[in-house]
């Protein structure tokens, strides 16, 4: 018999707060989590809006051992994010791990702990950076590379390389909560939470763990981050004023484009047997998960064909059609190639289907964070099927071909919830969610 | 029934020391050193002048249409002329039964080239003295000005995966990784436990990197992780020696066709060697250090030898230990040589002296995330030829570590199993194991 894996913790990140419940009861109330940046002024770009946590929403130090308080000085917010999820999934999970200190024997064995997660294409922090930088800058505003090398690089701190390597977001997680098993850093911008717990689920079925956390988790808020994002058209031009409910509008004709957010999810991925042993309480169950490469013109502009085969793969895993699927939870960027791509993909593989399938969408909430917006999806689901609830939909008035547009939450029998994600560079994801076994 | 085997049947790598198997195998088996000052940039004030560069590379050789590609970054460059050799070699291209989307991508790329002159013109001249930051209005407004778009989506880590599906029309399951000087043979190893489960028939595996810039020497500098020595740059890398002075840094790609045993008989492939253990481990210790017991690489190696069902204490019948050869993840720095040789006495005990070590890092630098592929392929060129490649630059061996390294010389030996090590920094530690086909 094949081996479940449940979803048995989750543990989110994102401008409506720290905490799962805290970005579901704001799904349900339809209050999104956009707002103007403040954190640097960003009248320069066209996009002046983006999703980030309230600055005392979550401090670092307080969810490492007090021993690695010293270890968040060279912590990026992306790192920060992780290490923040992480520890919200471990208390959600109700396992105890080495972060809690002293002598506290951990649930499950550190060496049959795994850590997955996906992780961004970090940008150093600028005025970091830009203080080494200055200090071999010319009179006449050039850069002096001979005094960079000479002297100019002694500015920046020795650990700086290790603020920004990708694999740190895993490397913290690992250390903080003693994950000796099968680690690794996924980098598929939007579809890396789903490849991460589609690598969390590999690792514990071929035998080599039992639990793994798994996710994503990136910060886009920042200048370099928001240029490249804005460099290949992919955000709302918006200055913040009026109603920034409307500004993310996946799947609409006029759609503008995404906002960029800060934020993502961990989950503890866990082997059933392993979940019912400690006597856990599983979200959900992933019964099915595809995944495929779109082969098209750009990187930005994934094909159907891929989110079909994705699907088409997690629906046969699952052992399921198109009528045991109760709700869609797409990506839903409101970037014009990626929705289409993620609709057209939805529409050849479920057929009539669509038009029955309420969407969950949680970008209109959040912001797109990239590498954290997969775990973020497949986290609403999840408590989607908890709830039997599909909470409100922002977005636009009209969404031909598919129930996206804006409405008001329900309550509805969810069995099965269908998450997917195509991403810049063309990697696509699909997961099929089910109830947890009694 | 048991899991289908994989195995290898297609390489290729763009190297510091050639663009070929057969060149740069020459050159290995001489003892040759790829170490030069380094003419990317001006790097004579720098800590550190020199690295093995790869020269005279021209990546259009190695597509059939240029233009399909927008201008690929060097790591798409690399890792698109490798997997034209392993492509060739495998010959799926003269397979009219090839199903594109049972052909998947698992890749270890790393992020891409910064444009240091562009971002060192644009942080400076926007920073403000006053304010001790950037003027994010006036970043803005000079990086919309000065940076190339394509530029910043190439740094991405999952590009080279778009154009190797681009390049030769591959739709299945498609996976970045990006675990530091791990990620390449984390991918061959995950791609390998993908092809057991079924979810694809062909993955294309590897790795592609350089960080041979600005402010990849500078990071690396900072860290004191780079070699400074002050002899001929083809002394530098000095692993296990007394002398080693840290790593050298270098660049590439290194590419493998995997394949399930049956889809290779099955059109008459020739299998070049088959992957027969994979380990994966966290040290979940310290971002800067690796564990001093080399508790994690020692779980990794163990990993793969009980995969691969290899008794590391057991003797053939020949007489020698069952493991013929390792190639050590070797960077040169203190701390890595010493607990690698901790590491494989651990786990090998009394057999430890009797296995061949050697790193080919002595002779082409370290190529980051695409390391571990251009050492696995290394390995299955000296099963074919019958030669271990040496450690060069063993003229001081460090008395306290005492393996067999292979010293200066390459050595005739008939090698049917291999284990190849890459430990990332941050903690990640991953082992193949690959016998000889027949």
């Amino acid at each position: 018999m094949t081996q479940q894996v449940v979803i048995s913790g989750i543990g989110v990140m994102s401008a409506l707060g720290v905490g799962i419940d805290a970005l579901w009861t704001a799904m349900v109330e339809g209050r999104s989590g956009l707002g103007r940046i403040d954190r640097f002024d960003p009248s320069g770009f066209a996009s002046q809006v983006a999703g980030t946590m309230e600055a005392d929403a979550f401090r670092v130090r307080d969810v490492v051992p007090k021993t690695y308080r010293k270890a968040t000085k060279v912590m990026c917010r992306d790192v920060e994010l992780a290490v923040g999820a992480a520890a919200a999934a471990v208390e959600d999970a109700g396992i105890v791990t080495r972060a809690a200190g002293g002598d506290a024997e951990p649930t499950l064995d550190p060496d049959r702990v795994g850590c997955h997660i996906g992780a961004g294409l970090i940008s150093a922090e600028l005025n970091e950076l830009a203080a080494a930088l200055v200090t071999s800058q010319r009179e006449d505003g050039t850069f002096d590379l001979a005094h960079w090398g000479d002297e100019g690089m002694q500015n920046l701190s020795p650990l700086w390389l290790l603020k920004y390597l990708p694999n740190m977001l895993a490397c913290h997680v690992t250390i903080v909560h003693d994950c000796r098993g099968p680690s690794n850093t996924i980098t598929c911008c939007e579809a890396s939470g789903g490849l991460s717990l589609a690598e969390s689920r590999r690792a514990i079925l071929r035998g080599d763990a039992d639990a793994c956390l798994s996710g994503g988790a990136e910060d886009r808020v920042n200048p370099l981050a928001l240029f490249r994002q804005h460099a290949t058209g992919r955000l709302a031009p918006t200055d913040g004023g009026g109603d920034i409910s409307g500004v993310v509008r996946p799947f609409a004709e006029d759609a503008a484009g995404t906002i960029v957010g800060e934020g993502g999810g961990l989950l503890l991925v866990e082997s059933a047997a392993s979940c019912a042993d400690r006597s856990g309480n599983a979200w959900c169950t992933i019964e099915g998960i595809g995944c495929a490469q779109s082969v098209s013109d750009s990187p930005l502009e994934p094909s159907g064909d891929a989110i079909a085969a994705a699907v088409s793969a997690a629906m046969s895993e699952a052992r399921c059609d198109p009528s045991d699927i109760d709700a869609l939870a797409p990506l839903g960027t409101g970037i014009p190639a990626m929705d289409r791509a993620e609709r057209d993909g939805l529409a050849s593989t479920l057929g009539d289907r669509i038009s029955d399938l309420p969407c969950i969408t949680t970008i209109p909430y959040t912001g797109n964070c990239l590498a954290g917006s997969g775990a973020l999806s497949i986290a609403i689901a999840a408590a989607a099927i908890r709830h039997q609830h599909v909470p409100v939909r922002l977005g636009a008035a009209q969404t031909p071909g598919i129930c996206a547009e804006a409405a008001a939450g329900h309550d509805a029998d969810l069995r099965r919830v269908l998450v997917t994600a195509p991403s810049e560079g063309g990697q696509c994801v699909a997961l099929v969610l089910g109830g947890a076994s009694p | 029934m048991s899991d289908p085997r994989v195995v290898v049947t297609g390489m290729g790598w763009i190297t510091p020391l050639g663009h070929d198997l057969e060149s740069t195998w020459s050159q290995l088996a001489a003892g040759a050193s790829g170490v030069a000052p380094i003419d990317r940039f001006e790097a004579a004030s720098f800590p550190t002048t020199f690295a093995a560069q790869v020269r005279d590379y021209d990546w259009t050789a190695y597509v059939d249409g240029a233009a399909i590609h927008h201008a690929p970054a060097l790591n798409s460059q690399f890792a698109l002329g490798a997997a034209r050799q392993a492509w060739e070699q495998s010959g799926l291209g003269d397979h009219s039964g090839l199903d594109r989307t049972r052909c998947g991508l698992y890749l270890g790329a790393g992020e891409g080239v910064l444009d240091f002159d562009a971002h060192s013109w644009i942080d400076t001249n926007a920073w403000c003295p006053e304010g001790g930051e950037v003027d994010p209005v006036k970043w803005a407004e000079f990086a919309s000005r000065h940076l190339d778009e394509w530029g910043e989506v190439e740094q991405e880590p999952n590009m080279p995966l778009w154009h190797l599906a681009r390049e030769y029309g591959l739709r299945g399951p498609a996976f970045n990784c990006l675990t530091a000087c791990a990620a390449s043979t984390q991918a061959i190893g995950e791609a390998t436990s993908m092809l057991r489960r079924g979810e694809a028939d062909v993955m294309v595996s590897g790795g592609t990197h350089t960080m041979l810039h600005v402010l990849g020497v500078t990071g690396f500098n900072r860290l004191t992780a780079l070699s400074t020595f002050k002899g001929e740059p083809q002394k530098a890398s000095r692993p296990f020696s007394r002398t080693r002075g840290g790593f050298v840094m270098g660049e590439g790609a290194g590419m493998v066709i995997l394949e399930t045993l049956a889809h290779a008989e099955a059109r008459g492939a020739e299998p070049l060697a088959e992957i027969i253990g994979f380990g994966s481990s966290a040290d979940a210790y310290r971002i800067t250090d690796i564990h001093p017991d080399g508790r994690g690489p020692a779980a990794a190696m163990a990993a793969a030898l009980c995969k691969a069902g290899l008794d590391p204490h057991a003797l053939g019948d020949d007489g020698r230990p069952l493991v013929h050869y390792i190639s050590a993840h070797g960077t040169g720095t203190q701390e890595n040589d010493s607990i690698e040789t901790r590491a494989i006495k651990r786990v090998f005990g009394d057999n430890a002296p009797l296995v061949p070590v050697s790193s080919l890092k002595s002779m082409m630098g370290h190529l980051i995330a695409a390391a571990g592929a251009v050492e696995l392929i290394s390995c299955i060129l000296s099963m074919q030829h019958g030669l271990l490649l040496p450690t060069i630059n063993l003229d001081d061996p460090d008395p306290e570590l005492d393996l067999d390294y292979i010293p200066n010389e390459a050595r005739e030996a008939d090698i049917e199993v291999c284990l190849s090590n890459s430990f990332g920094f941050g903690g990640q530690n991953d082992t193949l194991a690959i016998r000889r086909p027949g």
